[in-house]
């Protein structure tokens, strides 16, 4: 582990950062960058780095670092990279609330409750799983049912099997990856149960974690019964029609002992909730403009708080811009103000940021809501007078998909509000 | 006479693009075209794949006196698809001593498989 604790908490802080994950790292290191002479970041395991450090698979980095990296090689690099630019890390620690006046009301073993003063904040909490509480899976309720993240963190961190027979419900990306590493275990993965009819973890995940070790991946499936008294000792899946509804008649059964549920991200926004931030209903993370900044001043946010990214590197990119500006925020400096809203139109699930400027370079992050191939992604005033069209070959619900959008592209548009369609060629 | 050309078809793992590869054979399996990738990467691993498919391989080894009972590693190279199992299961009962720095050498060239084992991970002695 990477020895982090500052010597003391006293004074007044430029920049404090809740979570220090890739996305607060990050933005911390840029905040220094931008000429925040104090910088803190609260993290609540003993050592900073987050989620990737349990994510020893390789993938991450060839954008932001150029090279492929396993998540401790990355999360190692911006830990490393935020105490060598004077960042203080905290560890062990919660961020408990954010004032009106931005003070932070941490708590630690080490300092117990404390307020510190800060002149901006960065919220960079991450993501947790959903649960299987979240579909409601019927059955009884044995041990062997887990999130996908969790069986991560306990093969990976703590060396213990989650079990010998595994069935996975959701081909997200965590639990294709916990497939391939279970079967390099011993583990027997005895298939992968999709409701949608088609994968929701990215083609390469698909190809290298579930056809190299010959994992069956069964879409438009799901698990519509839990059986077991003490230990799960089968799940019953059935075929599901049109509507998304187990067609019972056609169901069987798969004798497995441990069940893992792969079926999404929820951004951890109860700090943002508690803080009374805009939130947006799609992404339940806060609204942020285009300095990633909420809906209160000198707040900013960053990673999978905000929205559920597939690539870290975008996440490290996000944290470098909304990092950026809480820095100059905390010197006195205030983002320039946007000129344009941005909303999400056909097959878009969301985009982010919420608004943006014709003077300025962006990067808009956007999810389809269903799969297509040779697609355009069309920019439009609601009067229908200005549209902009890029081609893109296929989208997935899977891949988010980031726009560059810049004056050039924006110079015959004259209105406030811009939407986002990805429509057939 | 001309030769009969048969596709082969891959899914690139290079990036998380995932480019749609093919790649033309002719006779005794020679490469005759590679399509479908957008970069120099994607275009020799589709031959790679083709030819002798290769993983990079990241696991963990038992670690004794450290934070924690795991060391993440990875392989330097990629080791041929096929030995892929029993590389891991060789190193199932590897047990390294803390302290450990990211890039340390684990285990040296395992199986013949031209790979060493690295660790990915600092730790220190917890």
């Amino acid at each position: 582990m990477i020895s982090s604790k500052p010597a003391h908490l006293q004074g007044v802080y430029d920049v404090v950062v809740a979570g220090g994950g890739p996305a607060g790292l990050g933005a911390a290191l840029a905040a220094r960058e931008a000429g925040a002479e104090r910088v803190l970041v609260v993290d609540r395991e003993k050592e900073a780095g987050g989620i990737l450090l349990q994510c020893i698979h390789a993938g991450f980095g060839l954008h932001h670092f150029k090279e492929e990296l396993t998540g401790p090689e990355y999360a190692g690099r911006v830990l490393r990279e935020a105490l060598e630019h004077g960042v203080d890390v905290l560890s062990d620690a919660y961020a408990l609330d954010v004032l009106p006046d931005k003070r932070i009301k941490l708590m630690s073993a080490e300092h117990g409750v404390t307020l510190i003063e800060a002149r901006a904040a960065v919220l960079s909490m991450g993501a947790r799983e959903r649960t299987r509480a979240a579909i409601r899976i019927p059955g009884a309720r044995p041990a062997g049912v887990l999130t996908a993240g969790f069986a991560q963190r306990l093969v990976n961190l703590q060396g213990c099997l989650p079990g010998r027979r595994v069935a996975i419900l959701g081909s997200g990306d965590i639990g294709l990856i916990m497939a391939r590493r279970l079967t390099l275990e011993g583990v027997e993965v005895v298939g992968v149960f999709e409701l949608m009819p088609y994968a929701n973890g990215l083609n390469r995940n698909i190809v290298q974690c579930l056809r190299d070790f010959d994992i069956p991946l069964h879409l438009s499936t799901t698990v519509v019964q839990v059986h077991g008294r003490e230990r799960v000792e089968k799940v019953t899946v059935a075929p599901v029609d049109d509507h998304l509804k187990p067609v019972l008649s056609k169901a069987w059964d798969v004798p497995c002992d441990t069940l893992l549920v792969s079926i999404g991200l929820i951004p951890e926004n109860e700090l943002s909730r508690q803080m009374n931030l805009r939130l947006d209903p799609v992404t339940n993370g806060p609204v942020v403009n285009s300095a990633m900044e909420t809906s209160r001043d000198g707040v900013f946010a960053c990673g999978n708080v905000v929205h559920i990214h597939d690539l870290v590197d975008f996440v490290s990119a996000e944290a470098g811009l909304a990092g950026r500006w809480a820095g100059l925020a905390a010197q006195g400096r205030r983002p320039p103000e946007d000129n344009v809203r941005l909303s999400a139109g056909e097959n878009v699930g969301y985009c982010v940021p919420h608004s943006l400027s014709t003077e300025r370079e962006h990067t808009v992050y956007l999810r389809v809501r269903k799969p297509m191939e040779q697609s355009v992604i069309r920019l439009s005033s609601s009067d229908g007078r200005f549209t902009v069209d890029k081609k893109v070959r296929y989208v997935f619900p899977a891949e988010m998909i980031n726009l560059k959008v810049g004056p050039r592209m924006l110079q015959n548009f004259h209105g406030d509000a811009l939407r986002i369609d990805v429509l057939p060629r | 006479m001309t030769p009969s050309i048969s596709t082969a078809n891959y899914l690139c793992i290079g990036c998380p693009l995932g480019c749609r590869l093919e790649v033309d054979t002719a006779e005794e399996d020679r490469i005759v075209e590679i399509r479908g990738f957008s970069c120099k990467r994607g275009k020799e691993y589709a031959a790679q794949e083709h030819i002798d498919p290769r993983r990079n391989v990241a696991l963990t080894v038992g670690l004794r006196g450290g934070a924690l009972p795991r060391l993440p590693v990875k392989t330097s190279a990629a080791v041929p698809k096929a030995r892929v199992l029993a590389l891991c299961a060789a190193l199932r009962d590897l047990v390294i001593d803390a302290p450990v720095r990211v890039g340390q050498v684990v285990a040296v060239n395992p199986l013949g498989l031209g790979a060493d084992i690295v660790a990915t991970r600092e730790m220190g002695v917890g």
